[in-house]
């Protein structure tokens, strides 16, 4: 039996550390969008222009595709098929997955190769992984001492805030 | 699993909507989109058969507003609820945060019912979660049609643990979004826990 995957909590220093590394990919790979998504679908950090393209559904789509590919791969006895690649007219889309836990998008059209692409995710993926290694650690640490902490936003969350979500 | 951004000051949640083969999880998922302003709402991505049965999932990401200076970001799924899509099933119970279980009401499909019940303990308990204790919310959907089974007699066949259970007719909305607000609050108040 799987545990599930613990809580991932975000901080201010390593979502810094991975919007920088999202941007060198970005210009070392010559790359139109990168893109970090958590495997849940759920979107972490972005470099690159947006407009046009509906963030959300692109990280919920990308798990999904990463989690049916995953299914295959088992079903055919692979532990992960660890990158796909989507072929366009115009754009291509490079999946790569990231410490075994979050999914690393780029998305380049013909002014780049997918052999760039690649080589420079390859790099990039060191990087991200040594963050969420520390990002891991961090929040495992903190878990214990979060709910006690005064800035803590959860644990005040009143019935009324709750209502007031619904208010509307 | 929680998505907590510090950085960022947003909560993501994310909510699975379970149940039967046209026990109406996807109608339940198109009335909050159709009521919900523009704002609050992105795309409702639906990944379905030329015959709109769901062949993987639909996605519908809600924006509920602020708790505590945090952005509260909801992701409402569906499960294909056809029995042969077990594989897909499995997966997107991922990371679930809260579940409804969406039961029809028509005495015909009470096998169904307790047949994707058993299917969701399972599934979940492959995941590490276990029924009794994830955030769960029941509807009885499809009160109006003339075959429905009285609420009560459904209350002892699939209420197991008391949790909060609502009658619905998803195709005018009633009780869709008291369902929803229900699992919304069971899943916050988890979180106040951790």
């Amino acid at each position: 039996m799987a545990t599930p995957t613990p809580d991932l909590v975000m901080f201010e220093e390593e979502y810094q550390q991975i919007k920088d590394t999202l941007q060198r990919l970005q210009v070392d790979s010559n790359s139109k969008i990168c893109f970090l998504v958590d495997k849940n679908g759920q979107q972490i950090a972005v470099h690159g222009d947006m407009t046009g393209v509906d963030a959300t559904s692109l990280a919920s789509l990308t798990a999904g595709n990463v989690a049916a590919t995953d299914g295959l791969a088992k079903l055919i006895g692979e532990k992960e098929f660890s990158i796909l690649f989507h072929e366009g007219e115009r754009d291509n889309i490079h999946i790569s997955l990231v410490a075994q836990r979050v999914i690393l998008v780029v998305i380049f059209d013909d002014r780049s190769s997918l052999g760039l692409v690649r080589l420079r995710v390859k790099k990039a993926s060191a990087e991200l992984e040594r963050t969420f290694e520390v990002l891991l650690r961090k929040s495992e640490a903190e878990r214990g001492n979060l709910a006690n902490r005064f800035d803590s936003p959860f644990a005040e969350i009143t019935d009324e805030d709750i209502d007031s979500l619904f208010s509307e | 699993m929680t998505f907590i951004n510090y950085a960022a000051r947003e909560i993501n949640c994310k909510i699975v909507y379970y149940g039967p083969g046209l026990c109406g999880k996807t109608t339940n998922l198109q009335w909050i989109y159709d009521k919900t302003n523009p704002q609050a709402k992105g795309k409702l991505i639906s990944l379905a058969t030329e015959t709109d049965r769901t062949l993987f999932f639909d996605f519908l990401p809600l924006d509920l507003g602020t708790v505590r200076g945090f952005k509260t970001r909801f992701h409402l799924y569906t499960v294909p609820g056809q029995v042969f899509y077990d594989a897909s099933r499995k997966l997107i119970l991922k990371g679930v945060d809260g579940v409804v279980f969406v039961a029809d009401s028509q005495e015909a499909r009470m096998e169904a019912n307790s047949e994707s019940l058993v299917n969701l303990d399972k599934n979940l308990k492959e995941q590490g979660y276990e029924l009794q204790s994830v955030p769960y919310v029941l509807q009885f959907n499809k009160r109006d049609l003339p075959t429905a089974i009285p609420a009560d007699e459904m209350y002892r066949l699939l209420n197991f643990k008391g949790e909060p259970t609502f009658e619905a007719v998803a195709m005018n909305g009633t009780g869709v979004f008291d369902t929803l607000k229900a699992v919304a609050k069971l899943v916050l108040t988890e979180l106040k826990k951790k």
